[in-house]
C-alpha cells in the first residue's frame, strides 16, 4: 500500500511500520526515518523554542505522491507510507515519517533516502523558526538541493 | 486567475490569495511574477529577488518561462524547508 498524508496530529512510527508489513509474506526490509524538531542548530546558539510549519494543502499531498511514483518506478517498493505534519512543533515532536518496504534492505534504505532528500526541497512546507530572541523564515539549504540532485 | 501566496512572500504581500484578471502581455510565470512585482510596496518587497521566488502552477512546480495557459490558480512562495 502507498500512503500519503499530511496532518496536524501526531504519528506513531512504529505503528505506521507495522501496518505496512500486516499480513503480508512478500516483505523482507521495512526501513522507518522519522524527523524530529531539533533544539539546537549549532552549539552556542540560542535554543530553538518551537517550529511553526506552513504548507501548500493540496499540492503537499500531490507533490509527495509524485515522489512517491518516481521512488516506485526506480524500486521494487512493495508500500510505503510519508506523513508530514504542520502547524507548532516543539523540541522532541515528530515533524515527518517515510516508511518504505521492499523484499530486500538496499531498495527500502535507498528508496526511503531519495523520498526524504527530494521531499525537503519540493515537498510545499515552510519552516518559521521561534527563538527567544524573535521568530523567522528558515533558509532553505544548499546542501538539500545537493542531497537532492545526487539521485539525478 | 488565482493567486496565492505562502510564507514570507505572503507575509509582505499582507494577503494568502486573491483574483487577478491578467493584463495583455502576461504570459508567462516570470512575467506575471513582474507585474505583481509592480503592484505596490509590499509587492515590491516580496519579489525584490524574482530568481529566489518559486511557483507552482495549478499545484505543479513550475519555471519562469512556463506560459501560464489555461492555469486556474498559481502559487508563489519561497525555496521550501520541510521534512
Amino acid at each position: 500500500m502507498f500512503t500519503v498524508r499530511i496532518q496536524a496530529q501526531d504519528f506513531d512510527a512504529a505503528a505506521e511500520a507495522a501496518a505496512l508489513a500486516r499480513g503480508r509474506t512478500d516483505i523482507g526490509a521495512v526501513v522507518t526515518f522519522a524527523g524530529l524538531c531539533r533544539a539546537q542548530d549549532a552549539p552556542g546558539g540560542a535554543p530553538l523554542i518551537a517550529l511553526t510549519l506552513e504548507h501548500y494543502p493540496g499540492m503537499a499531498e500531490e507533490e509527495i505522491g509524485r515522489l512517491m511514483e518516481q521512488a516506485r518506478a526506480r524500486w521494487p517498493l512493495v508500500g510505503a507510507t510519508v506523513i508530514h505534519r504542520y502547524g507548532r512543533m516543539v523540541p522532541g515532536d515528530n515533524i515527518v515519517l517515510v516508511v518504505t518496504a521492499s523484499a530486500h534492505r538496499a531498495a527500502a534504505f535507498e528508496a526511503a533516502e531519495f523520498l526524504m532528500d527530494w521531499l525537503k526541497t519540493r515537498a510545499p512546507f515552510w519552516k518559521m523558526e521561534e527563538r527567544d530572541d524573535g521568530k523567522g523564515w528558515v533558509a532553505a539549504k544548499d546542501e538539500d538541493d545537493a542531497a537532492a540532485e545526487r539521485w539525478a | 486567475m488565482k493567486v496565492l501566496y505562502f510564507a514570507w512572500v505572503r507575509e509582505r504581500i499582507g494577503l494568502e490569495a486573491e483574483e487577478i484578471d491578467l493584463p495583455q502581455g502576461v504570459a508567462t510565470v516570470a512575467e506575471l511574477a513582474a507585474f505583481l512585482g509592480a503592484r505596490g510596496e509590499g509587492y515590491a518587497r516580496a519579489f525584490e529577488n524574482p530568481r529566489i521566488v518559486r511557483a507552482a502552477l495549478d499545484r505543479r512546480h513550475a519555471k519562469p518561462d512556463t506560459p501560464l495557459g489555461a492555469a486556474r490558480e498559481i502559487a508563489f512562495f519561497p525555496p521550501m524547508t520541510g521534512g
